[in-house]
C-alpha cells in the first residue's frame, strides 16, 4: 500500500489528484460591477471592488502587468467576523487577525431554499424547515457552517442581484427565530447566504433588526455572504476552506472560498 | 432670413475627418482683458477714465489723453455698419476652410470704430447693427456683428455656429441622470434639440426618482457610467467616444461636512472620487475622441461642461470638504481648457450657488433650481460663453471675491454665506 494513503492527508491529497473530491469554487468574480451592500447615502459606504492598472506592459513598466485595487472588508464574496456587529463587539478573539485558523476548515450543511426563494425574494428561512432538513438529512453538526441555498447568485444582473423597490431590498434570508435555534439548540460556526448580506433585504424590518448579524456574532458565530454555486453542494458532507485576509483588527475580508466535495459514486 | 441647419447627413466613413485649424490666437496681455469679458457673455471696452474715451483695440494706455487709468467696460454695442466685406481667399488655414467669410466696419455709438464678423442677416451699409464679444474656435474674444432684428433662426448662421456649440443636432453625454439637476440638464438639451442624450446611470439598482421623466424621451438612452470606475468610463468611451460632440459632466457627490463634523476622510475621499478623480478619468476617457472630431461637419464635437460649484472660489466651511473637491475639480478643468485649446473644444465651468436639492435642505433660498441650472448651461453653450455663474448667491459671491478673495475667507468664516 502506498505509504501516502497512511495518513488521512495523504488519503485526502490521493483523492484530490484523482478527482474523488472536487473543489468547489463558492466565490463570486472581484469586479467593479458587482454591487455592494447599500446604505443610506448620509451614512458611511463600503468602498465597491475598483481596479486601477498601474502597468501594462507600457511606458508605465515595460515588462510587467499589474493593477491596484481598492474595496471594504464587505465587498464581494465575504467573510463577516464578530467584531463586524456591535453584539459581538467584545468578545475575545473576535476579528479575523484573532479568529482559530482551525475555524477556516470545516464541514457545511446546504439548506436548499432555492423553490421558495423563486416564490418569494423576501423569503425566510423557518425552524420548521430547518426540522424539515433535519428530518431528512440528520441533526446539524454542532461546529458546522450552515448555507442557505437560493440560487440567488443566479441573478447575474446587478439590478436583478440587488432587487430594491421604493421599499428597500427584497433578498431571502434567515428568520429571527431560525437564527437563534441555530445558535442555541445546533451551536453552528455561522451562517451563509448568496444575496448580499446574511441577513434578508429586509433584515431592518425584523425583530431584533438584522438577527442573522445581531445572534451570530453575539454568540462568537461567523457570516459567509455572497456565495455562489451553492447548487453544487451536496446537503452534508461537503467541507469548507474559508481563511479571510488576516486584517488586524478587521471586521471581514473578501476571501475565497471552497468546497471540498465528495464523490460518492 | 437665416436659413434653419438641417440635420445633417451621416458622415461618409471613407473621407478623412477633417483636422482643427485654429483661427489666429496670439493676443497681447492688454487684449485679454476682452477675452476675459467675453467669456462671461460680456461685450467690453477700455474707457478712460481721465477723458472718458472708448478705446479700440485695447492698449496700455489712452489714446487720446495717454492716462494709463483705464477700466473694461460694458458696452451696449449699438452702431452703423459703415462697410461690408465677403473673403472669397484667405491664406490663414482656418478661414480658407470656411469661404466665403464675410467682415464689416462698424462705427460704434460708443465712439470706436471696429472690425467685426458678420451675420449674413445684415444688409448692406449703411446699416444699425448690433456689436457682441465672442470667443472663436481659439478661445479669444472677437466681434460680431448681429442684425438688429434677428429672425427665428438667426443662431443657425455659419460663422456663429464657429463661435458657439449650439446643442442642436448634436450628441451630448450628461455624466448622472440619476438627480434632479441630471435631469433638468437632459430635458433642456432635448428640447434645445440635441440628436442624441446619452445619460450616465451609476448603480442602476438604486432606484431614484425622475429617472422614467427623461427615459420616455426618444432622444435618451441609458448608459452605465460610474466616475468612480475607470474601467466603466473607459468602456463608454470606446463604445461611443467617437460620437460625442458635447459632455456635460454634472456627475457629483455632497455631502455636507467640515472637518470637525465627520470623523475619518471616507466622505471627503468619496467627494473627491467623484468631483475631482472623475472628471480626471472622464476626461482622459473621453478627451481624445472629442479633440479628434473638432472640426467634423456642421455638428462637430464642440464642448465640455462642467458643473462646479460657488464654492470651489472661495471654501463655505459647513460644506467643507465638498468645497475643497470642487476647487481641486476647477484647478483640473483649467488644465482641460489648456489641453482641449488647440481642438477647439470649449471647457464651460458652471459655478452654481446652493442647489435646491435634498443636500443643500438645511441653507435658507434663494437656492437655485434644478431646471434654472440647466438653462444656464444650455444658453451657455448656444452663446459660446465659458464661465456660468448661476444663482442670486452665485453671483453675490462672485462679486465679493472679484471685490477682495479675502474679505470673503474671513465672512464666510464667520458663517456670512448667505
Amino acid at each position: 500500500m502506498d505509504a501516502h494513503a497512511s495518513t488521512v492527508l495523504g488519503t485526502l491529497a490521493l483523492a484530490l489528484a484523482s478527482g474523488r473530491i472536487r473543489v468547489v469554487d463558492l466565490t463570486q468574480t472581484l469586479t467593479p460591477e458587482f454591487p455592494q451592500i447599500a446604505l443610506p447615502p448620509e451614512m458611511g459606504q463600503c468602498w465597491p471592488f475598483r481596479i486601477e492598472e498601474v502597468s501594462h506592459y507600457d511606458d508605465r513598466g515595460p515588462g510587467w502587468y499589474w493593477n491596484n485595487f481598492s474595496c471594504g472588508e464587505h465587498t464581494g464574496t465575504h467573510f463577516d467576523a464578530p467584531i463586524h456587529w456591535i453584539s459581538g463587539r467584545d468578545l475575545p478573539n473576535n476579528s479575523v487577525d484573532t479568529i482559530p485558523a482551525q475555524h477556516f476548515v470545516a464541514p457545511a450543511c446546504v439548506i436548499d431554499c432555492s423553490q421558495q426563494a423563486k416564490q418569494d425574494p423576501d423569503y425566510l428561512l423557518t425552524v420548521p424547515d430547518i426540522e424539515a432538513w433535519e428530518a431528512r438529512h440528520g441533526r446539524i453538526p454542532a461546529g458546522s457552517w450552515v448555507l442557505m441555498r437560493t440560487d440567488w447568485s443566479q441573478r447575474t444582473d446587478p439590478e436583478a442581484y440587488q432587487n430594491f423597490d421604493e421599499t428597500g431590498q427584497h433578498t431571502p434570508g434567515p428568520s429571527s427565530e431560525a437564527v437563534q435555534f441555530l445558535v442555541e439548540q445546533r451551536d453552528v460556526l455561522g451562517f451563509g447566504t448568496e444575496a448580499i448580506g446574511t441577513d434578508a433585504g429586509q433584515g431592518f424590518h425584523l425583530r431584533p433588526p438584522y438577527p442573522c448579524h445581531y445572534f451570530m456574532h453575539g454568540a462568537g458565530k461567523y457570516g459567509l455572504q455572497c456565495l455562489t454555486n451553492l447548487d453544487q453542494l451536496p446537503p452534508t458532507g461537503a467541507v469548507l476552506i474559508c481563511p479571510p485576509l488576516k486584517i488586524q483588527k478587521g471586521s471581514g475580508s473578501p476571501l475565497r472560498v471552497l468546497a471540498l466535495v465528495e464523490d460518492r459514486a | 432670413m437665416t436659413m434653419p441647419l438641417m440635420k445633417p447627413k451621416r458622415k461618409n466613413p471613407v473621407l478623412r475627418t477633417r483636422q482643427m485649424n485654429l483661427p489666429p490666437w496670439s493676443r497681447g496681455r492688454v487684449a485679454l482683458g476682452m477675452t476675459a469679458a467675453a467669456a462671461e457673455g460680456r461685450f467690453e471696452l477700455q474707457v478712460c477714465q481721465a477723458c472718458r474715451t472708448v478705446q479700440y483695440p485695447p492698449r496700455e494706455a489712452c489714446h487720446r489723453c495717454l492716462s494709463p487709468k483705464l477700466t473694461w467696460t460694458a458696452q451696449t454695442g449699438e452702431g452703423t455698419l459703415l462697410a461690408d466685406t465677403r473673403l472669397h481667399h484667405s491664406n490663414d488655414l482656418f478661414f480658407r476652410e470656411r469661404l466665403p467669410w464675410r467682415l464689416g466696419m462698424v462705427h460704434l455709438d460708443a465712439g470706436p470704430t471696429v472690425i467685426v464678423h458678420m451675420h449674413d442677416e445684415i444688409g448692406a451699409p449703411p446699416q444699425r447693427v448690433h456689436v457682441g464679444a465672442r470667443l472663436d474656435r481659439a478661445g479669444q474674444a472677437v466681434l460680431i456683428g448681429f442684425p438688429v432684428d434677428g429672425s427665428e433662426h438667426m443662431t443657425d448662421d455659419r460663422m456663429l455656429r464657429e463661435m458657439t456649440s449650439d446643442p442642436k443636432f448634436r450628441k451630448v453625454l450628461v455624466t448622472d441622470g440619476k438627480t434632479a439637476v441630471g435631469q433638468a440638464i437632459v430635458k433642456a438639451l432635448v428640447k434645445a434639440g440635441a440628436d442624441i442624450v446619452w445619460v450616465g446611470h451609476a448603480e442602476p439598482w438604486k432606484k431614484l426618482p425622475g429617472l422614467e421623466d427623461i427615459t420616455t424621451l426618444k432622444e435618451v438612452t441609458l448608459v452605465p457610467l460610474d466616475l468612480t470606475n475607470e474601467r466603466s468610463v473607459s468602456e463608454l468611451a470606446g463604445e461611443i467616444g467617437g460620437k460625442v460632440d458635447i459632455v456635460v459632466n454634472n456627475a457629483e457627490l455632497h455631502r455636507a461636512f467640515g472637518i470637525g463634523g465627520r470623523r475619518g476622510t471616507d466622505v471627503a475621499r468619496a467627494e473627491m472620487d467623484i468631483n475631482y478623480f472623475g472628471l480626471l478619468r472622464l476626461a482622459q476617457g473621453f478627451g481624445p475622441a472629442l479633440k479628434g472630431r473638432s472640426a467634423d461637419g456642421v455638428t462637430h464635437a464642440a464642448a465640455w461642461v462642467n458643473l462646479l460649484s460657488i464654492y470651489a472660489l472661495a471654501n463655505f466651511p459647513p460644506h467643507g470638504t465638498f468645497s475643497a473637491s470642487k476647487a481641486a475639480a476647477l484647478s483640473l478643468s483649467q488644465c482641460l481648457r489648456a489641453e482641449m485649446r488647440p481642438a477647439g473644444i470649449r471647457v464651460v465651468n458652471v459655478f452654481p450657488g446652493p442647489i435646491d436639492d435634498e443636500w443643500s435642505q438645511n441653507l435658507p433660498p434663494p437656492k437655485v433650481a434644478p431646471a434654472a441650472i440647466a438653462s444656464a448651461i444650455v444658453s451657455a453653450l448656444k452663446q459660446g460663453i465659458e464661465d456660468v455663474y448661476p444663482g442670486e448667491i452665485a453671483q453675490e459671491w462672485l462679486e465679493r471675491w472679484r471685490d477682495n478673495p479675502k474679505v470673503l475667507e474671513r465672512e464666510l468664516a464667520a458663517g456670512g454665506g448667505q
